[in-house]
């Protein structure tokens, strides 16, 4: 077997020290510092822009609650505004009401007056209009030429008499 | 022709060297390591020439092996172990590299010799033990008696632990070695019965794009191996029992 022919175990001893030293140097002075820096360039990057994001949530939240808080402010400004408005409307509307129901039963009053006044007169008129009625009627049944004046009283008892 | 299966593991001069009676010839073991070397820095260096923030497939791939072999460090020793990441990372390339080159056809795999690897696991023992010297003193001494045990069973205890402690450098270089050399051995075989057996020769060679394939894996098994047997022992180095 080769592997226990003692001439090669001195150039393979040497050899292997003198490429393993290189390998070694070679390793830690260049290629294994160079992946290292790319890895923890990016572990850094990473934690940066996480850290970021971070502020950036809390900076988002408490925009929100600023203006969650603005917004509850002014919800509650214009609900007194409105209350406000409303309750002297509402004032308002009442005195308008009573104003124009007073002007309202005052004309009532005054139209009741009228009308009162009207039938009295009316009344005061029709014993008149009735003993000319009658003359009328008795000037064309009996021919005779009737004074209404005369009628006006008989009328008036007649009427008294019904009840009208 | 039969063909002679352990002739791969044949070292041969390239370039004869001898410097004071001793043969340090430039050989196709040689070779090898230098490839190793060559394709552990070129890989990594080309790999890592960007330095993108967002990697590139060779980019990944590096970093995935970095990242292997560091949070394998990690896992193992924690992370009183990374000033050793280096060494720990060397080591695993260049068994890796010697696994896997060898895996290809006509090359010649360093790891098979159990001169190559008992050096390498020697030099872990022998780091590992300076490693534990050098943080913990003489009180280093105490790995090879158990705290809490009687002082009279030192006797026996301690020529075990010794013997234990310098029996992980052969378990370590026997273990890759036998599994290259069966590996390739086992290989050589199946490939020698493609042109005896003529037409049929593709029954075998079937059985060696399979082998190859058990053997590249068994490749990369036997370099994590490795690698994280000299984790194990930096580890107890540091944190004594």
């Amino acid at each position: 077997m080769p592997q226990f022919d003692p001439t090669s175990f001195a150039s393979q001893l040497f050899w292997l020290a003198v490429t393993f030293i290189t390998l070694y140097v070679l390793m830690s002075k260049v290629a294994l510092p160079r992946v290292g820096d790319i890895l923890e360039e990016r572990q850094k990057r990473i934690s940066d822009d996480l850290d970021m994001a971070e502020r950036l949530k809390s900076e988002t939240e408490a925009a929100i609650a600023a203006y969650e808080k603005a917004l509850a402010e002014a919800r509650s400004a214009a609900q007194a505004e409105i209350s406000r408005v409303m309750d002297a409307n509402a004032a308002e509307a009442a005195a308008r009401h009573k104003k124009l129901e007073e002007q309202l039963s005052a004309k009532i009053t005054e139209s009741e007056e009228h009308i009162h006044a009207a039938h009295r007169e009316a009344m005061a008129e029709v014993g008149g209009i009735a003993a000319e009625v009658a003359a009328a009627i008795v000037e064309r049944i009996a021919g005779v030429k009737a004074d209404a004046e005369g009628l006006a009283p008989v009328v008036e008892a007649i009427a008294k008499e019904r009840g009208i | 022709m039969a063909i002679n299966a352990l002739e791969q593991f044949e070292v041969r001069p390239i370039v004869p060297i001898h410097v004071g009676g001793i043969d340090i010839s430039f050989s196709n073991s040689a070779l090898y390591m230098v490839a190793a070397v060559v394709v552990s820095t070129v890989f990594l260096s080309a790999a890592m020439s960007k330095r993108a923030l967002i990697p590139g497939r060779l980019q990944s791939l590096a970093e995935m092996l970095y990242e292997f072999v560091a949070g394998m460090l990690k896992e193992n020793v924690g992370d009183a172990g990374r000033k050793y990441f280096p060494m720990i990372f060397s080591i695993f390339m260049f068994v890796l590299c010697g696994n896997v080159l060898g895996q290809t056809p006509y090359s010649f795999t360093y790891t098979s010799h159990i001169i190559v690897n008992g050096a390498m696991a020697l030099g872990v023992i022998a780091m590992v033990t300076v490693v534990g010297f050098a943080k913990h003193g003489i009180g280093f001494l105490n790995t090879f008696l158990p705290s809490g045990a009687p002082p009279l069973t030192a006797v026996i205890i301690v020529p075990i632990e010794v013997f234990s402690y310098f029996a992980r450098a052969f378990s370590l270089s026997v273990r890759l070695t036998a599994n290259m050399l069966v590996g390739h051995i086992m290989l050589a075989v199946v490939a020698s019965f493609i042109a005896a057996l003529g037409v049929f020769g593709f029954i075998p060679f079937a059985g060696i794009v399979g082998l190859g394939v058990l053997e590249l894996g068994i490749a990369c098994l036997q370099a994590y191996i490795f690698t994280v047997l000299s984790c194990i022992y930096l580890h107890d180095a540091l944190h004594l029992h």
